[in-house]
Order: structure tokens, then sequence, then C-alpha cells
């Protein structure tokens, strides 16, 4: 096989340097991986469900088995959803899985982008990759709100609903950029459609390009390393790809799917029969978007009433919240290789990677950066802590109003001043401390062994 | 338990979980044991891999790093494109820029079919005067249909359904409101309307607290007064519901004076400038 393969297209020479790259060991270079995996589930459960899903706003009258329903208008598309979820043999669960992996995708790139900032793997060459890391992020996001408002339930309808309503304040494009990207003023029929194609073909099919070219360029840099015996910036240590590596990540593939499969029979997610359809003169409350959504949804619920006219110009009170916050949040974190070289002069190529501790300042910022995000996120459910606490919503705004702006430095700066400390002590708050074995030599002194 | 026989029975379990998996299908389905069993199936099949890498001894091996940059005796020659003579802003050149700028942008104009112009369509709502109001049924309304501190629902006759002319009527105690002198006659017998859509973010302002006399938006719990002509009291909402001016006609039904006097929900850059079609 492998000859017949050489004489047609000179593979052996190839496979030999490709199959023996090295790969170093660590738990956290697995995230990624975990990313990748999440994505090839969500390809093949996706298309499953594509068989069935009718993206179409056109009204019908439900008559499937679900009681509560029958009898009732409803679109094509949420009633293709009920049919796959209750007629279709292993829909429900296939929707499930699909949706439950999308949470975790995106909760894997998160974590995986968190570990290659605390680490400094970004720093020359990787810049390229950090970049197309970033595409990645923001095309997941995109993946994860066309997904979730293609049902056509009352939830989605209102994330649609609040999205229209934040592109709608920007100044002085705001209504046109809306009515090309909804196709007039919301709710509109065809919106359903062109979310459709997103979801299932432009952001996927450029998912897969970006996701080749992160690859592709991780392979040409060969990995970084923690410092450690005999590593360097000269060489790479690890296991071989072929079999080691291979089989390892065949392994967690399996391993992801399997917890994702579990996870997606046995707990129920995004119930759209039970938010109903969406109907343009009702919403659902306590309204709770995807938890990668959730920053969004804080930052403009705390957002105060703040709506200034400046030379007829009124900047609504979305704007800032809804468009100008996420908008330089990003663009920082895109940028953040660029902003850390411009500030340290370090130019230089790396490949032996940070602990944590070996740059406070980059530490300090990826904490305040990720307790605002989290502060935001606990403030999008607001209504939720209200109901579970039984605080007045309001109090609960106005703490989440001062904790966003106070907590964030504060912890940052705790970071900062516990990675001076690590430093200092070489203490490691996850390896424990390895025991020195001491020998009694025959003078009656002690040797470490 | 040696490797080989944890391997064992991973794959074991694992096939098993498959054929579960099928005999469940067959006999109809279910949500919890797919999910139960396919997770067993991949878990076992990636389990065994997992172990069978303690099968196979290799120790870590080193590669060296070449470096990226390419030495400077195997660089691309560079290529000469433009003859002497010819400059960066010569015409040539600046002709093939412009001629590529033209394309790029009569290419991107189909963007255009995407949307209509907005036009006037954010500052209107199928409101005018003398029109009814009529309810979900598309029946009309009295005003004492309403009970004290009652809530419903109303749309224009002919246009029940239409999101941006959904408005909300509330009946309170008529010296209880508390509206600008200008607004004095767009109230029957206590009865006031206003736009359901949140001036914030555009949902329906669907919770009434009749104690306090206040709509709260569930998105993001804005609140408005409507006492006071629906100003926001809390939450990220900066402009009043807009009111819509109320009569009655000669058989005492509820009609329209005439459209909101201002655009409903979300805020836009020229949402002050009044209608500028």
């Amino acid at each position: 096989m492998l000859g017949w393969l050489d004489r047609r297209l000179g593979a052996d020479s190839w496979a030999r340097s490709a199959l023996r790259k090295v790969f170093p060991d660590h738990w956290s270079f697995l995230l990624g991986e975990i990313a990748l995996f999440c994505f090839v589930i969500l390809l093949a459960t996706g298309v499953f469900l594509t068989l069935f899903y009718r993206p179409d706003a056109a009204p019908v009258v439900y008559e499937g088995p679900y009681e509560p329903l029958r009898g009732q208008d409803v679109s094509a598309a949420y009633e293709s959803v009920l049919r796959l979820s209750f007629e279709v043999r292993a829909g429900l669960v296939m929707r499930q899985i699909h949706h439950w992996s999308a949470l975790v995708f995106v909760a894997a790139i998160v974590v995986h982008m968190a570990r290659v900032f605390f680490t400094g793997a970004f720093r020359r060459p990787r810049e390229i990759n950090w970049l197309v890391g970033m595409g990645l992020l923001l095309l997941a996001l995109g993946m994860g709100f066309t997904g979730y408002s293609l049902p056509d339930d009352l939830l989605s309808g209102t994330g649609l609903r609040i999205a229209y309503s934040a592109v709608v304040a920007i100044p002085f494009l705001g209504p046109y950029v809306a009515s090309l990207a909804f196709g007039g003023e919301f709710p509109t029929e065809g919106i359903i459609s062109r979310l459709f194609v997103l979801h299932v073909m432009l952001f996927p099919g450029i998912i897969i390009g970006l996701i080749a070219a992160h690859l592709g360029i991780l392979w040409r840099q060969k990995h970084t390393q923690f410092p450690g015996p005999g590593r360097t910036e000269q060489n790479v240590i690890g296991k071989p790809f072929w079999p080691v590596q291979l089989f390892k990540s065949t392994g967690l593939m399996l391993l992801t799917a399997a917890v994702i499969a579990v996870i997606g029979g046995t707990i129920q997610i995004n119930p759209v029969w039970e938010y109903g359809p969406f109907v343009p003169t009702t919403v659902s409350a306590p309204a709770q978007p995807d938890w990668y959504m959730g920053w969004l949804e804080g930052a403009i619920r705390l957002f105060p009433a703040f709506e200034p006219t400046i030379l007829g110009v009124t900047i609504p009170s979305t704007f800032i919240p809804g468009i100008v916050l996420p908008g330089f949040f990003i663009t920082v974190l895109a940028l953040w290789p660029f902003i850390e070289q411009r500030v340290t002069r370090d130019y230089a190529e790396h490949h032996l990677l940070d602990y944590p501790r070996d740059f406070p300042v980059r530490t300090g910022v990826g904490v305040a950066g990720i307790v605002f995000a989290v502060l935001l996120t606990l403030a999008g459910g607001n209504d939720v802590l209200a109901l579970a606490f039984s605080i007045p919503v309001e109090a609960i705004t106005w703490f989440f109003r001062i904790a966003v702006l106070v907590v964030p430095p504060l912890l940052g700066w705790l970071g900062y001043r516990i990675a001076l400390e690590l430093q200092a002590t070489d203490f490691h708050p996850l390896r424990r401390r390895k025991g020195v074995v001491l020998r009694r030599n025959a003078e009656g002194g002690y040797d470490e062994v | 338990m040696n490797t080989n026989r944890s391997i064992s029975v991973a794959l074991v379990v694992s096939m098993l979980a498959s054929i579960g998996l099928v005999g469940v299908y067959i006999a109809g389905g279910d949500r919890a044991a797919e999910g139960i069993l396919l997770g067993l199936a991949l878990g076992g099949l990636g389990a065994g891999i997992v172990l069978w890498t303690r099968l196979i001894d290799i120790g870590p091996e080193t590669e060296e790093r070449e470096p990226l940059e390419t030495s400077p005796e195997d660089r691309m020659d560079p290529i000469e494109l433009r003859p002497e003579g010819i400059t960066r802003r010569s015409l040539l050149v600046r002709l093939l820029v412009g001629a590529g700028g033209a394309l790029a942008a009569a290419l991107a104009i189909p963007t255009l079919s995407l949307g209509p112009r907005p036009g006037a369509s954010l500052f209107r709502t199928s409101w005018r005067a003398g029109v009814r109001v009529v309810g979900e049924d598309g029946a009309p309304i009295r005003p004492l249909d309403l009970p004290l501190e009652g809530v419903l629902t109303v749309y224009p006759e002919g246009a029940v359904g239409s999101a941006d002319s959904q408005t909300q009527l509330i009946r309170v105690g008529e010296d209880l409101l508390e509206l600008d002198p200008d607004r004095q006659e767009w109230t029957v017998e206590g009865v006031v309307g206003y736009s359901k859509i949140c001036t914030h973010a555009g949902c329906p302002v669907g919770l009434y607290r009749a104690q306090a006399h206040q709509l709260l938006c569930p998105c993001h719990q804005s609140t408005f007064d409507i006492l006071r002509g629906a100003v926001p009291v809390f939450g990220p909402a900066a402009r009043p519901l807009p009111q819509l001016p109320l009569d009655v006609d000669d058989e005492g039904y509820l009609i329209a004076r005439g459209d909101f006097p201002e655009p409903v929900g979300p805020s836009f850059w020229n949402v002050h400038s009044g209608d500028d079609s």
C-alpha cells in the first residue's frame, strides 16, 4: 500500500519525516485538540441535522405528537426541529450532542487560548497563528449564534432581536447595515434562510480553511515546550507522531466524543418546545443565551441609561456595551502579541514557554480580563440571581455595575503580586513538592541522591 | 490487571455497547440510553487506544529546530515588474489600481440587494388617526373592557400581529396619571397606551408591576413609569416608551389619534431627527 503510493507520489520520504515529528508532552497541549475534536463531532452531527431541518419561516400548523403545541401556527423551521426531536429516531440525541459539543467547542477554544496567552506561546514566530486562532474563536461564536437562532423558537428570536438592536445602534450606518443583514426591519421572514447559509456553508467552510492553516503553521513552526532538562530554544523533545501521538490523539478524540455523547443523551438542552415558537409580541423570562454570549448580555444589562445626542447624532445605549466594548476587547486580544513586543522591546524568537509567574504583568492583565468577562457573564444572569437569592434585581445590577469596574483591576493586581511571589519562592502551586532523598555517608554526613 | 487485559475489557465494553446501540434503535430509540451507550462505545474504544500506547515503548526523541528564516543565498531574486521609466506614480500603474478598485466596487454593489433602504420604516408604524384599536382576536375594544390595572396587547385594526405597532393598554385610576399637559387628551377613562417594544434592545416590555405602576422589560430589566409617560426609571433604556394618543369613536370604541409621536423600539443615530423621509 505504502509502496504503491510511494511510486506514484513519492510519499515515503515525506511520510518518514512527518510521522516522526516530535510532540512535547503536556496536558495543556491537548486543549486545542479537544476543540478540534468537538468540531469533528459538530460536523458529523450537523450533517445529520441538516438532512431534516427546513430553513423556512413560512407558517404551518403544527400537527405532530407534542400535545401542547398541536394546532398552533408555527414556522416550518420550528416544525422541522420538533419533528427531528420527537419523530426522527436518534434525532433528539443528535441535536443535543450537537448543542453540547458546540458549548464545549467554544469552551475548549477559550481555555486553549488562555493557555497560549499565559505561557507566552503567541510570541514570535507564532503571532500569525495567534491571529488565525482569534479568527477561529470569532467564527466559533458566529457558528454558535447562527446555530441557536435556527430553531426559530422564542428564546432564539429574542437573541436575534437584541442582535438587530445592537446593529441598528451603530452611528450613521446602523439602520442600513441592519436592513441589509436582516433583509428589512426586524422581524423579517428571510433571516432564517440567511442564518442557515452562514451556519452550514460559509462559516464552516472558513473554519475548515483556518483550521488547516492553524495546523499547517503549527507543523511548520514546530511545537513550543516548557523549559526542562535538555530542552532548549533550538530543539523539541517529545514523543513521535507515529505511533504514540496519533494513538493518544485518536483516543482523546473518542473519549471527548464519549463524554459529550453521555451528556448529550442524559442532560436536556435547548428544549425549544418548552419555549414555544417565536412570536414578536412575547418574550420568555428569564431568558439566558448560551454561555459564551453571557458577557455581552451582561454588558448591555449593566450599561446605564446613557444615550447622549451630540450634534444631532444619538449614541444609543446599546452601542457602547454591545459594539464598542466587544470590539475593543477583541482588538486588544488580537493585537496582544504586537502590543507586548512593542512594550517589552522583545522581538526575539521564543520556543520555550513562560510559566505564568515568569511575566507577572501579562499574567495580571490576563487575570483582570478573565475576571471582567466572568463578572459580565454573571451580570447577564442578574434576573436569575435575583430570583435565586430573593434580592431585588436593581440591587444586583448596581452591585455588578460597581464590581466590573473595581474587581478586575484588584484581582489583576493580586495575580501580578502572586506571580512575583511565586517567582521569588520558586513554589509551584500545582506540583507536589518532591522530597529530596538523603543518604548518610561513611563520614556521618549526608549526601543528596 | 495487566495492560493487555485492560485493553481487552475496554474493547469488549465498546463492542457490546455498539451492539446495544443498534438494539435500542430497533426498539424505538431512547435519548438517554442512546447517549450512554454511544458514550460507552466511543469511550471503550478510546480508552483501549490510549492504553495501547503503554505497549509501545518509545522514549522521548529530540528534533532539532532549523531556523525559519530563509538564508540569504537561498532567497528568491526580486523580479522587476516595472520596466525602466515607469514609476509608482506613472499613469499605467495608476490605471491598474483604478481598474482594480472600480471592479471591486462594481462587484460589491449587489450587496445592496440584500435589503431595502431603511427610509421611513423605522419612524412609522401602522397606527393612523382614526384607526380602531383591536385585540389579538381583531375585536375592537371599549375603554371599560379593561379592568382597573388590567393590561392588554393591542394592534391597529387590520394589522393584528404587526411587530412594530404592538401596543400595550393599561387602565389606571385617572387621578393617578401625571402626564405632560400636551398629553392630557391622549387617555380615555384612565386607559393609557404605550409601544410594547423596549426602547433599549427591542424586546416586548411584557411585565406590569401594578403596585408600582411600572412596566418592566424581562430582557434587560429596563423599567418604565407608566403614570409619567413611561419615562425610564431603571435599567439601560434611556428613552420613554412612545405613547399612543388614544380617543374613542362615536360607538365608544378606542381609536388612535395618530401614529406614535416618536420612533418605537431601539434607538438609532437619527432617532430624534423626526421623520426624515
